[in-house]
């Protein structure tokens, strides 16, 4: 990737986070850790993989985008907002009363968001859904979706990932955001679902092992994903939890809570600094 | 007099499909290992590039309906009614309740005339399930014409719907002429004295119970509910003002069922003796379908009975 390229796209991720934090401290509730570990990939797939166009969300050839891991909501909204789909301002409206921006994406509610999620283990489905709809119908799209590490303890994760393969899904895309830490505590000491990329390779994925903070891993990932054909791509993605705010990165404690208004504070005025030094 | 025809509901869900794919090729079959049982088997085998067999696994199979109707098809999700309502509950009510979509549940091997599989395949509890989920329409057809109409009326109308069918072959009551009105009951049979009001294969009981009812002097009217969810007020509260008193009869518990429905119109308008006919918060058990329907008192002579207390407990 070039280095103009790279330094726009960290701009936007940087932006990307100070929606997040934005949304987040306004609701007074929300799940800032998981939504900053994948500000890069949802950074990378808004502003440089999927065929979306903001001024018509619902167009027929569109690439479809399911956020599995739905509590992480503030970084696809964010998104969405950065790359015109409505205003960076109602951001600000995230978890209020009648808002459009509910607790967990609402396909109903949300402009560019292609499906309801939140409860973990279903997104996945119904991206395996839509890619076959788009075999069926002999349509070139193609359908991404993002799954949290602690998301994959859920069966049906699996049984999903299984039809996926038996049908060879090639244009399904599934990243795994492996931040490492679920509400509870790390992975291993809850539940461990490791080792993750033997999981999904026994299940006949193209699997991928990336950082997934890095926009040249994530890039290089998905061109790989578009030329391998008969069989879905995972993309497990190492990333840092709270990446981007220093007192947020690898606690646990930012999983489901909202910074007070002096953390708030400090949260953005570190993401400011680091945009103004990605811009000098 | 010409020889009853008996046809389970699920034969003819799977007949209706066969129909439904030759009209419309945005019609997509979905099963979960249980083709044969389900009848969806002859949908695949004319279609094989639109059934889907998603094997031994609900959950995802009802997420994958829900994907493919975002996609514009017209889906049909079929497995036992034991594991459609009931282990993929909360993936019919997030990914195709929550967001509306163009998803129908054909739920065969309702109830305990499941037979001999037993209590864990006797499912009794998903009309309840479903009704809870706002925005589903449910529909419990008594024989096989209706079951025709009630497939192609599901697949008239955008959004989810449950479909819920029996193993066991039942006995034809409408015939061809007949119409199906979704959301509207059917009168059967006019009366005085008390109301029947029944769903599914507990219809043809209900009228055989008016039958023997009649022998006795009471006038019962029939009244045959099979759009349970959205409910038919209008024709409850009538039988209500009519006879003054209802009985349910249903293959369900009687809890969160028809009689639950059918007394929560009642409750609100109309307040008259409802007594209900059901399954009594019990779990089923192997053994033949018809022996196992007298045993759990759905048949006609038990409606009868209860017909009978709730004229007793009118003022």
């Amino acid at each position: 990737m070039e280095t103009n390229e790279k330094r726009e796209l960290e701009i936007i991720a940087c932006d990307i986070r100070m929606g997040i934090i934005e949304g987040v401290f306004n609701a007074k509730s929300g799940h800032p850790g998981g939504s900053l570990s994948i500000a890069e990939i949802i950074t990378y797939l808004y502003f440089e993989e999927l065929n979306v166009d903001p001024l018509n969300p619902t167009k027929s050839d569109r690439d479809r985008f399911v956020l599995s891991k739905g509590h992480t909501a503030p970084a696809l909204y964010s998104a969405l907002a950065h790359r015109g789909f409505f205003s960076v301002e109602e951001l600000k409206t995230l978890r209020k009363v009648g808002s459009f921006l509910q607790g967990h994406p609402s396909m109903h509610k949300t402009p560019g968001v292609d499906m309801s999620t939140g409860s973990l283990g279903q997104g996945i489905s119904t991206a395996v859904g839509m890619a076959l709809g788009a075999k069926i119908s002999k349509k070139d799209f193609r359908v991404y979706t993002i799954l949290g590490d602690g998301e994959i303890e859920e069966g049906q994760v699996w049984e999903a990932a299984m039809y996926a393969s038996a049908k060879k899904l090639d244009n399904l895309v599934a990243f795994i955001d492996n931040n490492n830490l679920q509400i509870d505590g790390t992975l291993e000491e809850v539940n461990s679902p490791y080792p993750i990329p033997e999981k999904f390779k026994a299940f006949g994925w193209n699997v991928i092992e990336i950082d997934g903070n890095s926009f040249d891993e994530i890039e290089e990932a998905l061109n790989n994903a578009r030329n391998f054909k008969n069989a879905p791509t995972a993309i497990i993605a190492k990333t840092i939890k709270g990446k981007g705010v220093s007192f947020m990165e690898n606690e646990c404690n930012w999983h489901g809570s909202a910074p007070n208004e002096e953390q708030y504070k400090i949260a953005i005025e570190e993401l400011k600094k680091t945009k103004a030094e990605l811009e000098a | 007099m010409s020889e009853i025809v008996k046809k389970a509901t699920r034969e003819a869900y799977g007949s209706a499909l066969l129909e439904l794919g030759k009209k419309s090729d945005k019609v997509i079959v979905l099963d979960a290992d249980l083709a044969a049982a389900t009848k969806t088997g002859s949908f695949k085998n004319e279609f094989p590039d639109r059934f889907f067999d998603t094997g031994i696994a609900e959950s995802n199979m009802m997420g994958i309906a829900a994907g493919l109707a975002t996609e514009g098809f017209t889906v049909f999700a079929s497995s036992f009614a034991m594991f459609a309502a009931g282990r993929a509950f909360e993936q019919i009510r997030n990914s195709i309740g929550y967001t509306h979509l163009n998803v129908k549940i054909g739920a065969t091997h309702a109830g305990i005339s499941v037979g001999e599989d037993g209590a864990s395949h006797q499912c009794c509890e998903d009309i309840a399930l479903m009704r809870t989920i706002p925005g589903m329409t449910i529909i419990n057809p008594a024989d096989d014409i209706e079951t025709r109409e009630a497939v192609f009326a599901a697949a008239e109308i955008d959004g989810p719907v449950y479909l819920r069918f029996g193993r066991l072959a039942t006995p034809r009551i409408f015939d061809e002429n007949y119409k199906f009105e979704l959301g509207k009951g059917v009168q059967i049979k006019e009366g005085t004295d008390v109301t029947i009001i029944a769903t599914g294969l507990m219809v043809n009981e209900a009228i055989i119970a008016s039958e023997i009812l009649e022998k006795e002097g009471i006038n019962a009217a029939v009244v045959n509910i099979h759009t349970i969810k959205p409910i038919d007020k209008d024709i409850i509260i009538k039988a209500a003002e009519k006879t003054g008193c209802i009985v349910t009869a249903e293959e369900h518990s009687v809890i969160g069922g028809l009689g639950g429905a059918v007394s929560e119109v009642i409750t609100e308008t109309i307040p008259v003796p409802v007594v209900k006919l059901g399954v009594y918060d019990e779990f089923g058990q192997s053994g033949p379908a018809k022996e196992l329907l007298d045993l759990y008192g759905l048949n006609a002579e038990n409606i009868a009975i209860k017909a009978k207390e709730s004229i007793k407990m009118k003022k």
